[in-house]
């Protein structure tokens, strides 16, 4: 079982994490320090699991991968919103985090609620009303950086010409 | 063949491209600055392979430099490790990485330039792909000198029409952000064309393709001509021969077209790019810092646009201003030409060349409370210090005002007072 941590549209990278905790490359550094202004109690309560689910443009912003590698360390197992930043979400792919765009509404998903999430069936099931939403497959070369763990770990298996073959 | 996008990595990879295709694309150089540079190396590290080419790598200190404090202090030494160690030549610590790649000569049209900063896009103004990345792919390039892209669609922005006085490219770009939205352009290359675009010289056209970037866009582009071939050869030497470069037969996802001949200064409001009013809805509102700088404002037009309203008078004594040069360039040019006088002796304060106050670590960082009026090109919560302060962008000419009246104020106030206005200055 997961929470539900919902977010509304244009969540942006300041939001994530402001850039003045950017100066450590320590993912459990940053994940002390994730959503530290738009949700104080999100470091502390987050647990192993858990996921995001946002509205529009999630991610927009900065540059900064610190924002992904804060959301992957703080245990968050996948972000789910209706559409992402495009250097977001490339970010979130090169560093392991699944990001997963959502093929229906979202409308009726609510902060705290319990969900069963599958990364393999990209989808997730709100227990109070057995309600199930279905996500968009990545492309299919994403989904191999993803399942290596990374682009670095897929870069020490593999050469660049294999990931779009 | 296609828009500017699509003849730019068509070109690249050797024919014609059209959106949704992903391609393998060769990378002309991979930059990083302070702040991203540190998680570019662990990535090159973890990987262990070796650098491609280590001159296409190119490293600034921007964001936090001369260092504010001793974890910057400690990450810029680890990065300068690395660059002795590997012998990386292109470092630079002269100002905003966007500013000096176009001034040590990186940007030519028709080229692709990744950095690990989300306005990167800034490059667009030369039609050059710049497009902003996160750091462990920029290190992976460092491997690979290649990334991936998917060919975008095109939402073309058609601007026509005579900007009236104390109007700038800024006012407009703030105007189309108002339009469009902050997701107005998500992932979309952005276009921008029209009799507007094509009379503007580059330091306004650069406003353009640096605040893509808010509307969402992957890059924001405007066709190489004339005016680009000969400020980039007047620059400095550029070893290769520039081309220019224009759409052909195009086919746009979007078109929008906005005459900008009627508009007025245009603010972006606390705390979204895209909550626009016109600069006189807002004249009762105090401010308490005005800076002036960053990749969007900090150029030389820009402080001289400043410096027109500031000469022969002083800023209210509760707003402190901050002219902050985008590049020792420019400050070197303004302290020559008597700008930087002008702000001394209005009672400004001038910052080091480098992203400043702009990211809220040093050079001006704002309290609870407090309220900014900037030339920055974003206004999201707890960018400039404190959460509870507030953030208003604007062009250089309205910061300007807004110091001397110590609150948010039409330039037109002012101007229309300058006798050699429109004759001596060109705004």
């Amino acid at each position: 079982m997961a929470r539900v941590w919902r977010f509304e549209d244009d969540v942006n990278t300041d939001l994530i994490i402001p850039a003045r905790y950017n100066q450590t490359t320590d993912s459990r550094e940053l994940a002390q320090a994730v959503f530290c202004e738009a949700r104080p109690e999100f470091a502390s309560a987050v647990q192993p699991g858990d996921i995001i689910v946002a509205g529009e443009n999630f991610g927009c912003g900065s540059s900064r991968e610190h924002a992904a590698i804060a959301i992957k360390a703080a245990g968050v197992s996948a972000v789910i919103a209706k559409s992402f930043a495009r250097i977001f979400h490339r970010n979130a792919v090169n560093i392991g985090l699944a990001v997963l765009e959502c093929a229906e509404p979202i409308d009726h998903i609510f902060d705290g609620d319990e969900v069963e999430f599958s990364l393999e069936r990209g989808e997730f099931r709100k227990l109070s009303t057995s309600e199930v939403v279905v996500t968009l497959p990545l492309p299919e070369f994403l989904q191999k950086v993803i399942r290596a763990g990374g682009i670095v770990p897929f870069l020490r298996e593999h050469d660049v010409s294999e990931l779009i073959a | 063949m296609g828009t500017l996008v699509e003849e730019i990595i068509g070109r690249k990879v050797g024919r014609a491209v059209t959106p949704g295709e992903i391609h393998l694309v060769d990378i002309d150089y991979m930059m990083t600055h302070d702040n991203t540079t540190p998680l570019a190396i662990k990535a090159w590290r973890e990987i262990g392979k070796p650098i491609f080419d280590k001159q296409r790598i190119v490293i600034h200190f921007d964001h936090a430099y001369p260092a504010p404090n001793l974890k910057a202090a400690t990450a810029q030494k680890e990065i300068l490790d690395f660059i002795r160690a590997e012998g990386i030549s292109n470092f630079f610590t002269q100002g905003i990485c966007h500013q000096v790649m176009i001034e040590e000569g990186f940007i030519r049209p028709g080229g692709v330039v990744i950095g690990g900063d989300s306005h990167t896009n800034t490059q667009g103004a030369f039609a050059c792909l710049g497009l902003g990345f996160g750091s462990s792919e920029i290190g992976a390039s460092w491997v690979t000198g290649k990334t991936w892209l998917r060919v975008p669609e095109t939402l073309l922005v058609t601007l026509n029409g005579t900007l009236s006085p104390g109007v700038t490219a800024k006012d407009v770009m703030i105007a189309v952000l108002g339009q469009l939205s902050a997701s107005g352009a998500r992932g979309m290359s952005v276009e921008f064309n029209g009799s507007l675009i094509r009379s503007l010289p580059m330091h306004e056209r650069i406003v353009f393709a640096n605040m893509s970037t808010e509307l969402g866009a992957k890059c924001g582009l405007i066709a190489a001509d004339e005016t680009t071939l000969s400020f980039l050869e007047d620059l400095v030497e550029i070893p290769s021969h520039l081309e220019e470069i224009h759409p052909e037969n195009p086919v746009y996802a979007k078109t929008v077209t906005l005459d900008v001949s009627q508009l007025a200064p245009q603010v972006a409001c606390h705390p979204r790019v895209d909550t626009v009013r016109p600069i006189g809805e807002l004249s009762e509102v105090p401010i308490d810092e005005v800076f002036i700088g960053t990749c969007t404002n900090g150029r030389y037009e820009d402080l001289e646009q400043a410096a027109l309203l500031l000469r022969g008078r002083r800023v209210h004594r509760f707003t402190r201003t901050i002219v902050t040069p985008a590049s020792n360039k420019i400050y070197e040019r303004a302290m020559r030409d008597g700008l930087i006088q002008i702000f001394l002796d209005a009672g400004c304060t001038i910052g080091i060349p480098g992203c400043g106050a702009c990211i809220g670590r040093h050079g001006g960082l704002l309290g609870p409370g407090e309220r900014a009026f900037t030339t920055m090109n974003r206004n999201f919560t707890g960018r400039m210090g404190s959460p509870e302060a507030e953030i208003y962008l604007g062009s250089p000419l309205a910061a300007a005002a807004t110091a001397i009246n110590g609150k948010i104020t039409d330039p037109r106030v002012y101007l229309l007072t300058e006798e050699n206005y429109g004759t001596s200055m060109a705004v």
